[in-house]
């Protein structure tokens, strides 16, 4: 698998570090409830197809990366910074 | 030790990273160290990446290179160096560089070495995940990678010569790995 880094281009899988889910992208409010909180730090999705997940480009150039791919062809759909991501509100 | 008014105090002395480890050479490719002088490390503040480049061409008449590139005037060099990451190789940094960035000296906290010679390439290709045909990678061009297990800069100085570069408590391992893959690779040549 390789993930094209928006700063350094296509590189091999090992340079990266999986985190998971993007979710921490859109964290609740403080004030959000309980409910709101609960869905944030617990639950999350196992979908087979397209997920979006947080990379951290650890053995390169440093940046948090969103990438969208898909769990059952391991297509590399999309890669932003999560600086990018976080200022369109994605 | 060196005695002094009847007492004793030790006497320190700067040893590079690679003290006693370099120069090796192995089938017509040589690896020695470099003494690249100081080095700093530039992270602009937010917003000011472009007056970091230009308060760097005033300083030392070379501003920031693209993202996988560096810049390279009289005894001056700037190396991309990660996201929002530059680092500056020679000179002592201009103290207006930290009117726009975060200012931090490296000067020790590099090991620098430099890998020369004709099959140069197909020892790095055994370590490093990188294409690094000249196609892809140009003298000039320079890579946040691994480096078998260690984070590694390297930058491509001319066809046959790279300059390498790990964290200094790396520099043994560094030298290590290097050594081994010279020999395979010169033992599969017959060299």
């Amino acid at each position: 698998m390789r993930i094209t880094c928006p700063l350094c281009g296509e590189r091999d899988r090992r340079e990266f570090y999986y985190q998971g889910a993007a979710v921490a992208l859109t964290r609740p409010e403080p004030e959000a409830g309980e409910a709101a909180w609960d869905d944030y730090i617990h639950n999350r999705e196992n979908p087979c197809g397209v997920t979006r997940d947080l990379w951290h480009h650890e053995m390169g150039c440093g940046a948090w990366l969103v990438v969208m791919r898909n769990t059952a062809t391991h297509e590399v759909l999309e890669v932003e910074l999560a600086t990018d991501a976080k200022r369109t509100g994605a | 030790m060196t005695r002094t008014e009847g007492g004793c105090v030790i006497e320190l002395r700067a040893k590079s990273p690679c003290d006693g480890l370099l120069p090796l050479s192995i089938g017509g490719v040589t690896l020695s160290e470099a003494a690249p002088g100081a080095m700093t490390c530039l992270m602009p503040y937010k917003g000011q990446a472009a007056a970091l480049s230009g308060a760097l061409e005033v300083a030392c008449g070379i501003a920031a290179p693209a993202p996988g590139h560096s810049t390279v005037s009289d005894g001056v060099r700037i190396l991309w160096f990660g996201r929002e990451t530059l680092l500056l190789i020679g000179p002592e940094p201009a103290p207006e560089l930290a009117q726009h960035a975060a200012v931090v000296d490296h000067s020790d906290a590099w090991a620098v070495v430099r890998l020369e010679g004709p099959g140069a390439v197909d020892v790095l290709a055994r370590l490093v995940p990188v294409d690094l045909r000249e196609s892809a990678f140009a003298p000039g061009a320079t890579a946040r990678s691994e480096l078998r297990h260690m984070q590694a800069a390297i930058t491509r100085l001319s066809a046959d010569a790279f300059e390498i570069m790990v964290f200094r408590g790396m520099a043994r391992t560094l030298v290590h790995d290097l050594r081994d893959v010279m020999e395979s690779v010169a033992a599969r040549a017959g060299r």
